[in-house]
């Protein structure tokens, strides 16, 4: 049964349970009478929501939402259980592989959709009552390029150090693989006057609206990065006095990027050298200029180098740490901002601070009450997380919360035969998600209009999540069974609050100092309307938080900025004989992620209902596909199945797949493995692919 | 393997280059980035830091200070400047080499040789004084050293090739009087045809560049250049840029096989099966002094061979591409695979916007390609001649760099056309809520959620309701959507979606407003 709660108020104001551009929504109504959202009047989403908002509403009542525990019989089948006797099942077996196989023979496997809270105790949960190393989460598939270049560059990470409204008064503002009026229409608003450079290979809806449009082909994205760089210093458009007074590194990265001229840029990219030159321009001409990065800029084996390459771009403009200029990176799941801030990331504790960090360990340890060397070291990054399950491989029980890595991790086929592999896998979810089928456990959780917690949004703002429902009968919190996990494995009850206000108020106390700063956010101001970005100190009077960062100094102790010496290798992968065309894979409107939640709604699968390819007509020719006919896209890993659709504005080199579907649809299947060797990113962006027409 | 008969070595084997300049440096760096786990050594005769030399230009105009131009050095080789070899003793595997007099010995399990190429001086009366080297106010155009014997208001450069082309705009750029001079009918004309020929020389007078052109020079005298024609033009520097010729001494003397350059095979070796050859001193496949990129492929191959990683080297497609803001060009392809007869030619020609394109495409390669002032075709020619991809089927819309229109436009009105992205509503719905009442935006807003999500289709949607309530209310016409041939809105970006084809309900022929409230 689910905890007894205070009755839901009949209305709620709360944010939208997807993307982190965390649009305002107040919900109102109830089970019975049905539950509608309408948007609120905030700054970042000024009244409007996508379809995935407007239909969220719809994920409360989904006819596969799980309300029981399931727990795999001897006949193989799932099968319903009570809690104690999941909960019984999980723990047993968990001491067991530990006793036998050591604390790291147990993983556990977090996701960006969590609240701060459950991220939090999430970590908390895997150091101190599994005592494992092994935990890391969806958002290394996200975000982690972006935030090892942003820490490298400002000592700092956090997407946007600047409010999301700053954007609207900007003259130029380049989006890099960011296809914003898809995945965060609302945020479109804030763009609609500055001139837009988007630089992606395809003609995507916000390339549609760009004043310049920039296709490097597939996987080159850091060479055009750094031959802009190349342009800005020979044309003489670099702000030195603020290259001078406020960053390091400046010749040394130049010198790399002297080697990227605008003729050679283009032989490797495919764009015009004029279309370089005149992006540089565009952007040096104004001083309110944003260079921007996503996605598609940064799921690659070289991704936080080209991150850091855009940074090197704006550091030589002067942008980051100038009021109405600056560089951030867009960030993609709910909650991934803050779900890399508090502890649920292989390499870090609570605050955004480094698990190798003495004073980091000693400060997180206080606040548990615990020694710092009982603390574990720095784990496995997601990819060689799931890549080690199995027996022979070290890990042997898995833990998943809020991700489906059957459908989101790359090269996926391997996944399901590593997660098949395993002594146990347990899975916390609302719905049966595909990682879920796969499960010996599975554990119904609530979900976002069923909980309360906070959610740090792309702007680096806390805001609080809040529930309209209970939960179902049989369904349980998060924070609720990570307790009754922890006390079966012996920990006291204590450490594990189930409120998730007394966890924040922990969660405040061990980001005290940290770099990410919560210490003086408190629900109550959160509930009195405050607009709180962190770092925000617990300080008398109040500190205000911090809205727009950097602009007294950068995040390193000597307050520079740092370029960072990167260099263009190219991807992992090439096409061939075989392989003869580049695959890209991206998000579509209608879906959020690996669709677990969107393909349930009935607007959005109707609007997405199947995977499909886009493909120019002379490759679809070339390889007798026909428009709306089934195609077969094949790497060297594996194949899927996709619905044809022509698209004469694509690169005829390259095809675009929709990551968001499951089974024989999962564009994950023919993804690339390779690992960027600082943030663990998988190249999800490159994959060298052959398309054959399939039948009906 | 490839990499030589080194049968039984055990310890990581010693490779030593001849040379610092691009290739030997390139090589240091793929050598490392690959793991080479030996020692690497560069021999550099150089005194200076190897320089990005496609740049050499931008340092002519200042656009650069000098040392900008300086490629950082390369991890993990051991880096001997001002050293030059003076003999190869390859019984004993051992180079020789002097430094400001001293001789050194450097013993080698293998050897690079990446001696590069030294400027031809043509003979030219006054070119050299009577010590053989350059007279002053002559200089050759190969190190940031050879910049500084520019001097004088006036300069002619020599030479119609690429560096000739790139040395003159630059020199003009920086306002230096300067003339072009070359023997052929236009520059560049073993690449251009008399057309693109013409084009290019209208494009480099109008860069401020004197061009002479069907002239040689028949004599140089201090601050003049005479023609054949008994003409004369100013120059207080003499710029030569009349090509390059392998630097093969050494090897010749050690008894590799050298003709133009030294002769190396696919796997990049000499005659000597522990001596390679890369960059502009090898000659491969009957090709020597090939450029920077061809260097640049060469030394990447061979760390792979090296390293275990490759057994040949396959030479990239050639990019003709001069580096110069006075004009875009580009050529691919032999200049004669235009009169091949298997092959098909497209040829676009904009004489006022000085724009020439022309395609040899054979099966569906491109054969050959001369581009001019056709930015966007120059990058997609580039990238599909060097990756060997097929030519797009419209190829006129290649050599334009125009993409082609989405199928929506071909197709006509398709009331399948998503008018709000944001919350995936299609004409259809549009015109299906305004018959039934929905005749402003906020009212299609409320029936269809068309613009709250991102606002942008708002503007367009008022088209809609205006060109549809105008039709409604147009005399003799079938009102309202439903109707067929609405006029464009002209609002939207895809012509002819303000259409809405028949749709089975009756159209609102009553309420002709635009912005009349909903009927509900």
């Amino acid at each position: 049964m689910s905890e007894p709660r205070r009755p839901g108020p009949e209305e709620a104001r709360t944010h939208c349970p997807y993307c982190a551009l965390q649009c305002a929504t107040r919900l109102s109504g109830d089970r019975e009478a049905g539950v509608t959202v309408e948007p609120a009047d905030f700054p970042v989403n000024r009244g409007k929501l996508c379809q995935k908002g407007w239909t969220a509403p719809e994920l409360l009542g989904v006819p596969d939402r799980l309300t029981s525990p399931l727990v795999r019989g001897s006949d193989g089948r799932l099968a319903p259980a009570s809690w104690e006797t999941a909960l019984d099942t999980v723990a047993g077996r968990l001491r067991r592989i530990r006793e036998r196989h050591g604390p790291d023979a147990v993983g556990v496997f977090g996701g960006g959709g969590l609240t701060n809270e459950k991220a939090y105790l999430l970590g908390k949960f895997a150091r101190l009552a599994l005592g494992t190393s092994q935990i890391d989460y969806n958002g290394r598939f996200c975000m982690s390029s972006a935030a090892a270049a942003g820490n490298d560059a400002f000592g700092l990470d956090r997407g946007l150090p600047f409010p999301v409204t700053d954007l609207g008064d900007a003259g130029t503002v380049l989006l890099a693989g960011a296809n914003v009026a898809e995945t965060m229409p609302p945020l479109m608003q804030h763009l609609d006057r500055p001139r837009l450079i988007v630089v992606d290979p395809r003609r995507s809806a916000t390339a549609r609206r760009a004043a310049l449009h920039l296709r490097p082909a597939p996987g080159t994205d850091l060479a055009l990065a750094l031959g802009l760089l190349h342009i800005a210093v020979t044309e003489g458009l670099a702000d030195t006095g603020y290259i001078e007074r406020r960053t390091r590194g400046y010749e040394e990265a130049v010198g790399r990027a002297m080697g990227w001229w605008p003729e050679r840029v283009e032989a490797v990219t495919g764009v015009p050298a004029s279309d370089q030159r005149t992006a540089v321009r565009m952007l040096a001409e104004h001083p309110r200029t944003y260079v921007l990065t996503g996605r598609g800029a940064e799921q690659h084996s070289q991704g936080t180098a080209t991150a850091a390459a855009f940074i090197n771009l704006a550091l030589a403009l002067g942008l980051p740490g100038t009021t109405g200029a600056g560089y951030g990176c867009l960030t993609g799941q709910g909650n991934g901002q803050g779900g890399r801030e508090h502890g649920q990331k292989s390499d870090q504790l609570p605050g955004y601070r480094s698990i190798t960090d003495p004073a980091a360990r000693a400060q997180v340890a206080g606040v548990w009450g615990v020694r710092p060397e009982t603390l574990p070291g720095p784990g496995r990054t997601a990819w060689e997380l799931l890549d080690a399950l199995g027996g022979d491989r070290g890990i042997r029980a898995l833990l998943v919360f809020a991700s489906n890595p059957v459908v989101s991790a790359p090269h996926s086929a391997r996944v399901a035969d590593r997660l098949a592999a395993l002594d146990l896998l347990v899975v916390a979810d609302f719905v049966p998600s595909d990682t879920a089928r796969t499960a010996d456990v599975v554990l119904p959780v609530a979900q976002w209009a069923e909980e309360e917690g906070t959610m740090t949004s792309l702007e680096g703002r806390v805001l609080r999540r809040r529930a309209l429902l209970t939960p179902p009968p049989g369904v349980r919190d998060d924070l609720r069974v990570l307790r009754d996990l922890a006390v079966r494995l012996g920990e006291p009850a204590s450490r594990y609050p189930t409120e998730p206000r007394a966890v924040f108020e922990e969660l405040r106390a061990a980001s005290r100092g940290g770099r990410a700063d919560y210490s003086g956010i408190s629900y109550e101001r959160l509930d009195a309307g405050e607009a709180l970005h962190w770092p925000c100190p617990d300080t008398a009077p109040d500190h205000p938080g911090t809205p727009r960062l950097f602009l007294d100094r950068f995040a390193h102790p000597d307050g520079r900025a740092r370029f960072a010496a990167v260099d263009h290798r190219g991807p992992a992968e090439t096409t061939s004989e075989e392989y003869p065309v580049y695959a890209t894979t991206g998000r579509v409107l209608a879906h959020y992620q690996s669709g677990a939640q969107t393909r349930r709604v009935a607007e959005l699968a109707e609007a997405a209902p199947e995977a499909y390819v886009e493909v120019h007509p002379d490759t679809a020719a070339r390889c007798r596909l026909t428009d709306r006919g089934l195609a077969r896209v094949s790497s060297a890993r594996g194949a899927m199945t996709a619905r044809v659709r022509l698209d004469p504005t694509l690169r005829p080199d390259t095809v675009f797949v929709p990551f968001h579907f499951a089974r024989d649809g999962r564009a994950n299947l023919f993804t690339h493995p390779a690992l960027d060797p600082r943030s663990g990113m998988p190249e999800f962006k490159v994959s060298a692919v052959r398309l054959d027409p399939l039948a009906e | 393997m490839s990499s030589g008969p080194h049968p039984g070595t055990r310890a990581p084997r010693r490779i030593l280059v001849a040379g610092g300049g691009p290739a030997a440096h390139r090589l240091a760096e793929c050598l490392h980035a690959y793991g080479h786990p030996g020692p690497v050594t560069l021999l550099d005769a150089a005194p200076e830091p190897v320089h990005h030399r496609p740049l050499l230009t931008s340092l002519l105009t200042g656009e650069l200070p000098p040392a900008a131009l300086r490629l950082p050095p390369p991890p993990g080789a051991e880096v001997h400047r001002a050293t030059e070899v003076t003999g190869i003793d390859r019984a004993r595997r051992e180079v020789r080499a002097v430094r400001n007099g001293t001789v050194s010995r450097h013993p080698y399990d293998v050897l690079v040789l990446a001696t590069g190429a030294r400027p031809v001086i043509p003979p030219l009366p006054g070119t050299t004084g009577p010590d053989g080297r350059l007279a002053p106010g002559v200089t050759a155009l190969r190190t940031p050293a050879d910049l500084r014997r520019i001097t004088g208001a006036t300069a002619v450069v020599l030479g119609g090739g690429p560096l000739g082309v790139e040395t003159a705009v630059a020199l003009a750029r920086r306002s230096t009087a300067t003339t072009l001079l070359c023997a052929g009918p236009h520059p560049l004309h073993r690449r251009l045809d008399d057309l693109g020929g013409a084009l290019l020389t209208a494009r480099l007078e109008r860069a401020g560049v004197t061009v002479r052109a069907g002239r040689t020079a028949v004599r140089r005298t201090p601050g003049r250049v005479l023609l054949d024609d008994g003409s004369a033009l100013p120059a207080a520097t003499l710029v030569l840029c009349t090509g390059a010729e392998p630097e093969v001494r050494t090897a010749r003397a050690a008894g590799l096989p050298v003709r133009t350059g030294i002769v190396v095979d696919d796997a990049l070796r000499t005659g000597d099966p522990r001596v390679y050859a890369i960059g502009d001193c090898a000659e491969h496949a009957g090709r020597a002094v090939a450029g920077y990129e061809s260097a640049r492929a060469q030394a990447e191959s061979l760390a792979a061979i090296l390293t275990g990683r490759a057994t040949v080297h396959r030479p990239p497609p050639y990019v003709f591409r001069p580096r110069t803001p006075a004009v875009d060009l580009c050529c691919v392809g032999p200049p004669a695979a235009f009169a091949d007869p298997g092959v098909r030619t497209v040829t676009l020609h904009d004489r006022a916007g000085e724009r020439y394109g022309r395609l040899a495409v054979r099966e569906d390669r491109i054969a050959a390609a001369v581009l001019l002032g056709l930015p966007e075709a120059i990058a997609a020619v580039t990238q599909l001649h060097r990756y060997g991809r097929p030519v797009p089927s419209d190829r006129l819309a290649l050599l334009l760099g125009v993409a082609s229109a989405p199928p929506s436009t071909a197709a006509g009105p398709d009331e399948n056309a998503v008018i709000c992205l944001c919350n995936s509503v299609p004409l259809r719905k549009l015109a299906g809520a305004w018959r039934d009442g929905a005749r402003t935006v906020d009212a299609l807003a409320d029936a269809t959620r068309a613009t709250t999500g991102c606002g942008d289709c708002a503007a367009r949607i008022a088209g809609l309701c205006a060109d549809w309530a105008r039709e409604a209310a147009a005399p003799g016409t079938s009102p309202g959507p439903g109707a067929g041939g609405a006029a464009p809105s002209g609002t939207g970006e895809a012509a002819g979606s303000g259409a809405v084809p028949s749709g089975d309900a009756e159209p609102g022929a009553a309420s002709p407003a635009p912005n009349r409230e909903p009927v509900r």
